[in-house]
This record gives C-alpha cells, structure tokens and sequence, in this order.
C-alpha cells in the first residue's frame, strides 16, 4: 500500500473490485490523501499503515472495544469494522486531527485533568466518542455519557474518570 | 555486603496519619537521605500531580510496541495446533520457506531430548513461525507448511483430568520441562500422580484433627472460580532487530530489564548487548513479565532473517496463548469457638493452570487470621490447555473468594456481625481500622438480615478482606542527571504499564530538589538505563522510588557543594526551595536553580542509587525479589442489587479501603484502584474462558463472546486511602495494583448471599446460577 497521486477522489466502492490494490482518496483531518489499498483493507489499517496515523488503535479488530474509533463526518465508527474503500468523501477525522495545532481539546484536557488515562491504549478511541457526544450535546447527564462510551472497553478501568471528566465539562459550559 | 557500610540512625514518621503520627528509630544507611516528613508537610508528594504521559496518551502520541515501525521491518505469522493433544509425524516447513517473501521459517515446538516426535499440548500451541514482506503474505504462507498429526486422547475439564483413566498431558517428568504460572509459592519439586501433582502445604502447621475436635461450630462448603484471561488491549507485542554487534527489541512487557535477562541468556550475548525498549505498554496484569515463546520466537526470526520481525498476536492468539488466570476448586472447612476465635482451617485446593504447574490459591488461609491449626493442601491438575500466568493477585484472587465466604458464613452461625468476628480473628490492626472505615462510608448499620427485601429485586451489602506481601525488588537502580543548564532528568528501565510510575518518580525527584515535576525529564523503559524493576508483584513504587529519591539527594548535595564552595560556606547551611537555593541561616543570600547548576565543573553531573534493604529488614528475599515486613491489606464493601426474576446481579456501589504506605499520587491510587474493583467485578459475574471439551478449542477466544465490564456495569466506587508510615525506607511508599482487586469478588459474592439468603459459591455469578440457586431454594423463580 502507498500513496497513489492518480487516484481521482471518487468512490472506488461502487464496483467490482480487487483482489489488487486500488486506487482511492481519504479525507483525514482536512488533508486530501491518495492511497493504493487492496479492498480488504480497513480504514484502521489505512490509518495506521500508509499514513502513519497510529493514535487510533487495533485491540479487538472486530467492533467489540472501539478502541479504534474515528469520526466519519460527525458519525463516530469503529474503524477496523469500516474498509477503507467505502469510506468515500467523507471527512475522517483521528485522533491526531481533533485539536487544531498544538492545542487540546477540552475533552483531552478534562482527561488529563481527571486521570481518565491509564495504560492509555483505548483513550484515543474513548476521547473520539466523549468529544462526539459533547459536539452534540453539550450538557450530557450520567446515563448520557455512559451510552456514550459504553461499546469501549478498558481492561484498566478508567470509566469513573472518564465520566467525571466529561461530567465537569458538561458542568463548566456555559448555556 | 551491606550492612558494612557506615550507617547512621535516624527518627521517621510512624503510624495512620488520620490517627496521630508516633516516630520510630531506624538505623539507616549513611549515603541516603533524611527522613521524609509525612505528606501534609510536603509541597509535591501526596499531591494528584497530571499523569507525566497523558498528553501523549490523549494525542494518540503515546508509541507502543504495535506502533514502531522499523525501515526493512518483515512481519511474522505463527502456525498453532489445532489440536489439544498431538503427535507431529511430519513437519514440512520448505513449500513456505520457498514463497517469494517469506525470509525465515522456523520451526517452534520444541522436540523432546531423547529424540522422539514433538507433541502438542493445547489448541493454539505454536508450532512453527515465519517472517515475510507483509502480514497477509505471512498468513497466506502459513497454510504452505505441511504437517502430519497424530491426535491423541486429551482432557480439558478439571473433573475428566483427575479421574485414574484420564488422558496424561505429562508422561514421567516431563512436566519439569513446564511453564510455571509465575505464582510466587509455586513449589518445584512436588510428587506427581497422573494429572494431579502436589501437594503444596506451606503454611500449614498444628494438629488440624485436634483443631477441629476443638471447634464448637465449622463451616464447609466448596468453591470454585473460572479462568480469566488478561484482556490486555494492546496485545502482546514484540519488533525485534538483531544486529551483528547484539539485539535490539521493542516489547509491550512489563519488565525490560528481566526481558534483557532472559534474552542474553538464551541467545548467549552480553547483557550488554540487548536493548529492550517499552516507551508505552497497553496493560499486563501479570501476562507480559516475561520474554515467553512468542518473543523468543520473533528474535530467532530476526537473527534468521537478518531483518528486523514484528510479532503482534490477533485476538484470538491473545485469549488462547498468552496466559491466563488459573481455575479452582476449593474444599474449605472452618472450624470455630462460640467465642469466633478459630480453632481450625482446612482447605483442599485442585486449580488447573493447563499445561503450565502452580495453580494454587495463595496465602489467604494459611495467614490471614490467627488460628492455631491450619491443613492447606493446593493441588495443579494439569490439562490440555494454554497455560496460566501470574494475573493479578495471583492466587489470592481465587482463595478470598472461597474463605472470605465461609467467613461470614461462620458469622452468620455464629450469630455474630461479620465485622465483629474479624475483630475477633484478625491480627492486623490497618485492617481493623480499614473495617471501622469503610463501615462507617458505607453505611453498614443499614445492612439487613440475608433475603430481608421484599420484592423481586432485593438488596444486599457485603464485605471482604485481602492479603498481600509488600513486595520490593532489590535490584532497582536509578539515575539522576543534572545539566550544567539546569536540566534534571531521572532515568531507570522501568516501564510504565499505566500505573503512572513516571509520575510518581518526578514527583519524587521534584519533592528533593525543590523543583516542580514538569521540570524533572523523566526517562524510563529503556534498558540502556541503570536496572528498574518489573511491574509485578505490586512492587514498582516500593523499589524504584527510594533509590530515585536518594540520587536526586546525593545529587542535590553535590550542587550544594558547588555553590557553598563558590559562597565560601559550609555546604550543610544551604537549602533549596521554590527552585531558589539559599543560606538556612540567611534566606536573603539565595541564588536560582539555573544559577546554581552554571557554577558545576562539568557539563552534567550523575548519581546513581540502588534499592537498597528496607531500614527494618525484610521478612524474606528470594534472589533479587524480597518482601517487606509489612503487608498491603485491604479491605472492601459492596451493594448489590439481584434481580430475583432475571438473575442478574448489579453491582451499585463500591468502598475500597487500601492501604499502600505513603501514597505518592493519590489520583493516580484512586485509577489503580477503580481498576483492580472495576476487574474484580468482571471476574465475579462476567468473565470466563470455555474451552469445548470435545475438541479444546476456546469458545470465546475474542471480546464479543467472552465478556468485560463496561461502562454500564461500573458502580459507583469511593476509595478511600490510609497514610501509613512506617519508617522502613526512602520514601515509605508501596505498591496498590493487586491488593485492589483481591477481595473485590468476594465481596459481592457476601453481597449477593446478604440480599438472596443464598450463597453463590460458582464464579461467575450469572443469571443462570443464580436462577439455579434460587431455585434450589424457592421452587424457581416466578
């Protein structure tokens, strides 16, 4: 797999393809990036592979932790249960793309604040959906946080520090 | 050694903070620091200082073991038995060696000394492995390699491997040649009959036939706990480069320094020719202490190849063949006065590892409370499947379960509150004070008699205790740095597994020099560094941290000199705060840390410390492993609510009172402990691994079918932290990770007989069971 600067933007997943490579266009953290991928390929695997992008994480590659949660457009999805060839024109966006340069994202820095990190392998995914659920809601109780992050799972236990963290969030903006 | 080095005595802090501070004397080696003032004196420890790595860890930043990517960098893929007991007749590795891509084949299954055909113990046991261009070339010519099986009969379940005609999984002693389960009483050199080997009887001691003569009341019931496997979510890794002048590997382990041990060992290098780096390790809990198959596998694929080989399990590979936690069946009589004093303890244990020896259930009878004759005998059963590892509170975990229950059922007989019985029986004064704690938090005067709500959803409350050693490593070094443009940077192998070690050392480093922990460059999971110890054994903050703290002083002393020299006084009357050293005597003469560091000789100045014997002594030591005099107990209280109509037991509230000497970073104390509760939870009532008993196949190798808690199934948890000084080294401190997760299922388990008048003595407690326990009482459920 490597970048292929032929390829046109368009949706390769329309027709028949493969077994070979083919030629496709991501849209990751407002970059356009020509890719060849085999059609088996997912796009945890493209993000991770070609465009080096490994804050999102591979733990249980079948949809069961989320660890390796993205945004498509503002939808958060499991992407090793996504294949990088269906993904199309919609904007991607990781971990590495949620804050603008240098700076955090208030649901990162809630979590660093509260020690919602342990081991820290299925933070980037829990960040992505925390920070989702704040985008459309901004003032989320409990229980709506707990739907929120409840397809992650973390073998260190951090959920209580991750709801306190976005607990205080929702509690500190303003109406 | 040791004790010939000038020593000098000092007064420390002694006691439960919360209950008035004592001081003790200890006599102390001469070249480490003063005595630590307790934490409300402090400005740096006992403070929730950030996580040193959670920017990184929140940026996607963090670089684990998956994530290094080395340039040539070849891909390995490894062949696994489909079968639980097989003979290889014949083994073709060339039809895969021959692909275009594939750069090493090796064959991994070891063959026996005398020459016969290699066997096979358990489904997913490796048999061969290769390195290739990619992962999906790696795959694809895994299924070129022919091979020839003979099946044999073989037996998974407990039960079918005890009994006289059973399938052997170890003819004569050939188990010798078996992994241990890492547990730390796990004998070597115990009788073997068929499948069951043992017994292990430390701690027994008395005339138990007298004990139990002498009982006016005894319990006895039968418990039995599941395996558990790890659940690590990065799975276990390794990138390994073998180089003409040595070894070069990036592992997600839990101890590099031990990796480094056992890597030069079987490879025949100088340690100090084998780098092993861990910049972020996605968890452990016991299963990645060691360098194990995996890893040596992938270092022989790199020396073969002569490229670097990345070797990363699936899932799959994860549940099946990278340890879990061994079962039990416990046999447990308790005989007691009318009085609650114990007159005897006896337990038959059979837990299997698989194919892997020291299945046993711990400490917990033999030395958790006072009683005069005690019968422990732990039986491995072994069987043919993967095998166990240390897992968190190894052993002990499995042993709460069962004696904290007949505990409380000896309460219950003796119409006695269980809190009021332990008093009676439990020598140690912390938990006593753990007890009166968490009672008062959790509201234990609302704790009604078993089965008391009415209702179909009923109520309960329990509590249960744990035991563990405080452990220390002894050979743990560090290395303090200090630039001449005041940099200051502490170094150590050790790795941080997400404990928040790191943290803890800045803080540590920042506290002695008067600095903040931002400015203390924190440089760990490296073997190029002086030798940390493991994280395991809850022993990581206990040996790392005192040795960081007398480098940073005999560094700080150092500096000292410099100034006083270029002052003209004596070094003694300079002090540092606020990152301004100044005069004791004369605070107005001050001078800045970056002043300070501008009047060294040299460019950089270093000092390294060694762990070195606690100031009291140890209780025992083992090599470089030691345990301290003290033990980690703790103590724990929960509320459940079970649903008599589905069966399902919610877990609502948690009090965890822990006790780990000084704690350095109470935040990061309070993550650890959610975690070990939060852990201990999914044992009770979710997690198991079931294995087909007709083919050995895992049935739930994934994290769909075999079940974690998740964010629903998280109660409400409060922990509660004792300050304990003890005065028995640098820093005080001790480890957290496993005495958080021991009594946790034993207590719900006291929870859910206090709110159904039924005792679950199956883990997990799942709907069924309990519908079948209630069942067996009631007629069924509505």
């Amino acid at each position: 797999m490597k970048e292929d600067p032929q390829a046109n933007g368009k949706s390769a997943a329309a027709s028949v393809l493969g077994p070979n490579a083919v030629s496709i266009v991501l849209l990751v953290n407002g970059e356009a990036h020509a890719l060849l991928v085999e059609p088996r390929t997912t796009l945890a695997e493209a993000l991770r592979g070609p465009l080096g992008l490994t804050g999102t994480k591979i733990a249980c590659n079948q949809g069961a932790c989320s660890a390796c949660s993205v945004w498509l457009d503002d939808l958060v999805v499991a992407s090793c249960s996504v294949l990088a060839i269906e993904v199309g024109e919609r904007r991607i966006t990781t971990i590495e793309g949620l804050a603008a340069g240098e700076g955090l994202h208030p649901v990162q820095e809630a979590f660093i604040a509260h020690d919602a990190v342990q081991c820290g392998f299925c933070t980037p995914g829990m960040v992505m959906s925390c920070a989702a659920l704040l985008a459309e809601n901004p003032h989320p109780g409990e229980a709506e946080i707990q739907t929120a992050i409840s397809g992650h799972l973390c073998r260190c236990g951090t959920y209580p520090h991750v709801i306190q963290a976005v607990l205080a969030l929702a509690e500190a903006q303003g109406d | 050694m040791e004790d010939e080095l000038p020593r000098r005595r000092e007064k420390f802090p002694f006691g439960l903070a919360h209950l008035g501070l004592d001081e003790v004397e200890r006599e102390i080696p001469a070249d480490e620091p003063p005595p630590l003032a307790p934490n409300a004196e402090l400005t740096q420890i006992g403070k929730d200082i950030r996580r040193w790595d959670a920017r990184n860890k929140v940026t996607g930043a963090a670089l684990y073991t998956v994530d290094v990517h080395l340039p040539g960098m070849l891909h390995a893929a490894v062949l696994r038995s489909p079968l639980p007991h097989a003979r290889i007749r014949s083994l073709d590795l060339s039809p895969a060696a021959a692909l275009p891509g594939v750069h090493a084949v090796l064959t991994v299954v070891e063959p026996p000394a005398d020459g016969a055909s290699m066997v096979l113990r358990y489904v997913g046991q490796p048999v061969a492995a290769l390195a290739a261009d990619t992962p999906a070339l790696a795959e694809a010519a895994l299924r070129l390699i022919r091979v020839e099986y003979e099946p044999l009969p073989f037996v998974v379940d407990l039960d079918g491997a005890r009994r006289a005609d059973a399938p052997i999984v170890y003819p004569d002693s050939e188990w010798q040649k078996s992994p241990s389960a890492g547990l730390p009483a796990a004998a070597s050199d115990l009788p073997i009959t068929g499948n069951i080997r043992g017994p292990e009887s430390k701690g027994s001691r008395g005339d138990i036939g007298a004990g139990f003569a002498a009982a006016e009341i005894v319990v006895d019931g039968t418990y039995d706990t599941q395996v558990q496997t790890h659940c690590c979510l990065e799975p276990h890794a390794i990138v390994a480069a073998w180089h003409e002048d040595g070894l070069d590997v990036w592992m997600s382990t839990q101890f590099t320094a031990g990796v480094r041990a056992q890597l030069a060992r079987h490879f025949q290098l100088p340690l100090s020719r084998v780098r092993v780096r861990a910049e972020a390790v996605g968890g452990g809990f016991g299963s990645k202490s060691q360098i194990g198959v995996y890893g040596r596998t992938a270092v022989a694929l790199s020396r073969l190849a002569k490229a670097p080989v990345r070797l990363v399990h699936r899932r799959d590979e994860e549940q099946m063949d990278s340890g879990n936690r061994s079962s039990s069946e416990q046999h447990l009589r308790i005989g007691a006065r009318r009085d609650g004093t114990l007159t005897a303890i006896s337990l038959h244990s059979y837990g299997s590892a698989g194919i892997a020896f020291g299945a046993g259930v711990g400490n917990m009878v033999t030395a958790l409370y006072r009683c005069p004759h005690v019968e422990s005998r732990q039986y491995d059963v072994f069987t043919h499947a993967g095998p166990a590892c240390a897992m968190r509170g190894p052993g002990n975990t499995q042993g709460a379960f069962a004696l904290e229950q007949g505990i409380d059922e000896l309460a219950e007989k003796l119409a006695m509150d269980p809190l009021a019985l332990r008093d009676v029986i439990d020598p140690s004064p912390v938990r006593r004070e753990e007890r009166r704690m968490g009672a008062e938090s959790i509201g234990w005067t609302r704790c009604q008699p078993p089965g008391a709500d009415q209702g179909p959803v009923k109520r309960g409350m329990g509590m249960a205790q744990s035991l563990w050693s405080a452990n220390v490593q002894t050979n743990a070094a560090c290395e303090l740095r200090l630039w001449r443009d005041g940099r200051v940077e502490v170094l150590s192998s050790v790795q941080d597994i997400g404990t928040g070690v790191g943290t803890v050392l800045a803080q540590v480093v920042a506290e002695e020099l008067g600095l903040q922990p931002e400015d203390i460059q924190v440089r760990i999971g490296d073997t190029e560094f002086p030798s940390g110890p493991p994280s395991y054994g809850s022993r990581t903050t206990a040996s790392i941290t005192p040795p960081a703290r007398t480098a940073a002083w005999q560094i700080k002393e150092a500096l000292f000199r410099s100034v006083a020299s270029a002052w003209q006084v004596d070094p003694q009357r300079l002090t540092v705060q606020d990152g301004w050293i100044h005069l004791r005597d004369a605070p107005q003469q001050r001078i800045s840390w970056q002043e300070a560091t501008a009047t060294l000789r040299t460019d950089r100045i270093s000092a390294v410390a060694g762990r070195s014997d606690d100031y009291a002594g140890f209780r025992s030591r083992s090599g470089d492993a030691a345990m301290a005099l003290n033990d980690l107990g703790g103590v724990q209280f929960a509320e459940v609510a079970v649903d008599t109509e589905t069966g399902v037991i919610r877990v609502e509230r948690v009090v965890a009172v822990q006790d780990c000497g000084r704690p350095i970073n109470p935040l990061q104390i309070e993550s650890q402990v959610q975690g070990g509760v939060l852990m201990g939870v999914s044992y009770a009532l979710l997690e198991e691994r079931i294995l087909d008993i007709h083919t050995g196949w895992m049935l739930n190798p994934n994290l769909v079918d075999y079940k974690l808690t998740g964010a629903w199934d998280t109660p409400q948890i409060e922990v509660i932290l004792l300050e304990n000084y003890q005065g028995f080294s640098a820093t005080d401190a001790y480890g957290i990770a496993e005495p958080a997760n021991i009594a946790t299922a034993a207590a719900i388990a006291n929870a859910v007989y206090n709110a159904i008048g039924v005792r679950m003595r199956s883990l997990p407690m799942t709907p069924a069971k309990v519908l079948h326990a209630l069942g067996a009482v009631s007629g069924g459920p509505h």
